[in-house]
């Protein structure tokens, strides 16, 4: 295979890619009373919690590898996604499920930011940004500029 | 500075397979994109120029004009083709959403005069596609 990635290209390109997952989740904070949580966070405080169908959104971007076209290799990208954010997340609840929203608010803003920190590992390109759509009307981006969930570490 | 997309979608073949490597590796490399028969898919591509409109028209640049130039560069050369041999661009490439994407990008930008190319877009599925911007031009955008 020739290799047509020239040096000095002028073009960037990025890998996008969705997946789905299902899961509840409650909004709700042991920093505020109970009337506080209800006023702040409405129906999604319901102590019983409710559910998403949620849409991630990755981008990924590095050099285009010229033997497989490839700028990172779908397999590897599913079956990362899949390890670090689907098997964990899906048809669970988020509050009870994944450790770290025992402490933070489960908001699809910090779950950006958590798809985010997860996925920043995978080895074989750069993780750009994660979107999720929580519904077909709400979505959040997250780049993992200056980070920070709530009473944690840097991402 | 106002963003314009226009979409259009055209169907190809393709098939991923590197004669540099041995089958067993492009099986396993490519899976079933390496089904020596090819397959295809219908191609979704947005592309987006950037501009400001003309203070006469309200145009960044006219939509017929950019029909037409994706009509002849895109559709004519890719519309109902096999990827892998009837697109000169592609020849000794894996005709994959990046290189494809980028092949777009190549072929648009010198013949957008009004306004400047931003973004080329291509899905290959709902859940798979390719950006490509110019480099060096700040962050990714939406």
């Amino acid at each position: 295979m020739t290799d047509r990635v020239q040096i000095g290209d002028t073009v960037r390109v990025e890998l996008g890619r969705r997946y789905r997952f299902a899961a509840s989740h409650r909004l709700h904070t042991a920093q505020l009373s109970e009337e506080e949580n209800c006023r702040v966070f409405g129906k999604c405080n319901n102590p019983y919690g409710h559910g998403h169908n949620y849409v991630l959104e990755i981008r990924l971007s590095g050099e285009i590898d010229p033997a497989t076209g490839m700028i990172a290799n779908l397999a590897d990208m599913d079956s990362f996604v899949a390890r670090e954010v689907l098997e964990p997340f899906d048809h669970k609840s988020l509050n009870e499920d994944v450790a770290v929203f025992r402490d933070i608010v489960p908001t699809t803003e910090n779950l950006c930011i958590e798809i985010y920190r997860r996925l920043k590992e995978f080895p074989h390109a750069k993780l750009e940004r994660v979107r999720v759509e929580e519904t077909s009307n709400n979505s959040f981006e997250y780049s993992g500029d200056t980070v920070n969930l709530t009473g944690r570490e840097k991402a | 500075m106002v963003l314009l997309t226009r979409k259009i979608e055209f169907s190809a073949s393709h098939r991923y397979h590197n004669p540099a490597f041995s089958s067993e590796e492009n099986r396993r490399v490519f899976g079933k994109c390496n089904n020596p028969h090819g397959h295809g898919h219908n191609y979704t591509l947005e592309v987006t120029v950037a501009g400001e409109p003309d203070p006469v028209t309200g145009m960044v640049l006219d939509l017929k004009e950019l029909k037409e130039i994706l009509e002849r560069e895109v559709m004519q050369r890719m519309d109902h083709r096999h990827l892998n041999f009837e697109v000169p661009e592609l020849a000794g490439q894996i005709p994959t959403c990046e290189n494809i994407a980028r092949v777009i990008w190549n072929l648009l930008d010198p013949k957008i005069k009004q306004g400047r190319l931003h973004r080329v877009r291509l899905y290959e599925s709902a859940d798979l596609f390719a950006d490509c911007y110019r480099n060096g031009a700040g962050g990714a955008g939406p």
